[in-house]
């Protein structure tokens, strides 16, 4: 069960990994599929929670993130307003969407792309397979809203895809706006 | 090298925007922000980009005609700071003349600034959109109603929504 998982089961101790910013060659290179089961694998869904602890408004992390172009991302949209359906903190492998409907628009940014953001038209009801790290069975992970949005984000970067590749027209990306 | 902001518009055909970034980059100009649109068949484009001036000038000439071109050297980058958070703002209904100035306005009255704004007009329904910045001082609620009881008197409705982006 994905409730029951956290990251305390991969027994490793998650280190804070330095976060790539686009145009980096990693992030638009497609992830390689990876050995669940392999430490060094564990001991990156450790990093990748860590790095997504520290960063502030993070609610995921993909791997070709912090620079490895792997089929990994840890998500944890707990407490997030739009949030509806919430599995808490997980790490996933391997993860393909096999069901997908009800596209909504919505602004999106990423620790990734820092000076833009962008409207992307995504599925709010959403089913995801994928393998949690250190075990071997496939899970299936039906959600909505919010963590469906975040799922499908985390999913592209690991196929080496940005928001600003799916962006919803010729005038939706927009400077990032930060103010005081 | 200066900033130039060129600006182009002319009535529409195929290859307007290859030609124009053709001669921009044959110079070793590199666009900047631009934004290029069909404007009731006419094509307009605004383009800031950090180039000669005397060369991009010339190399523009040939185009001129059909195409009207302007050229101007623009001071350093001037950063613009926001002001707050984003909104979106829309506006629809009956067309008739003052609607855009009645509206924006009332932005400007609340302290607020427009960053983007596009209007389309087709048959006799007006469309704005805008992109807005408000002062986090700015009253809301009184900003609505202000922008209801205008909307109103101009027969069109409004809405102001928040635009903010979810970190991802």
């Amino acid at each position: 069960m994905i409730t029951d998982w956290s990251p305390a089961r991969l027994d490793v101790e998650g280190r804070v990994l330095e976060v790539v910013r686009a145009p980096h060659p990693v992030l638009a290179t497609e992830g390689a599929t990876v050995d669940p089961l392999d430490p060094e694998m564990i001991q990156l869904a450790a990093d990748l929670v860590a790095t997504m602890r520290v960063s502030p408004g993070c609610v995921g992390l993909a791997a070709p993130q912090v620079g490895v172009a792997a089929q990994m991302f840890s998500l944890d949209v707990t407490g997030h307003p739009k949030t509806r359906t919430c599995h808490g903190v997980f790490v996933l492998c391997n993860a393909v969407v096999v069901e997908a409907s009800r596209n909504e628009k919505a602004r999106e940014g990423c620790m990734s792309v820092p000076d833009f953001t962008g409207d992307v038209k995504r599925a709010t009801r959403l089913t995801v397979t994928g393998v949690l790290p250190g075990t071997t069975e496939e899970i299936t992970i039906t959600t909505d809203a919010f963590e469906a949005r975040a799922l499908q984000h985390e999913i592209d970067h690991c196929s080496g895809k940005l928001f600003l590749d799916r962006v919803a027209g010729a005038h939706a990306v927009y400077p990032r706006k930060v103010y005081q | 090298m200066s900033q130039l902001a060129v600006t182009v518009i002319g009535p529409d055909r195929p290859g307007i925007i290859a030609d124009v970034t053709e001669a921009l980059a044959g110079t070793g100009v590199n666009l900047e922000d631009s934004t290029m649109t069909l404007l009731r068949g006419h094509f307009a484009m605004m383009i800031v980009c950090a180039g000669p001036f005397d060369e991009v000038k010339s190399a523009l000439e040939p185009l001129r005609g059909e195409l009207v071109i302007t050229v101007r050297t623009m001071g350093p980058e001037h950063e613009h700071a926001p002001i707050g958070p984003p909104y979106m703002l829309s506006v629809h209904g009956a067309d008739r003349p003052g609607i855009v100035a009645a509206v924006t306005r009332m932005i400007a009255s609340a302290g607020g600034t427009i960053t983007d704004l596009a209007t389309r007009l087709s048959g006799g329904l007006y469309v704005l959109t805008a992109e807005v910045e408000l002062p986090p001082t700015a009253e809301l609620e009184t900003l609505d109603r202000a922008l209801e009881i205008t909307a109103e008197e101009l027969g069109v409705g409004v809405t102001l929504r928040p635009a903010e982006s979810d970190e991802l």
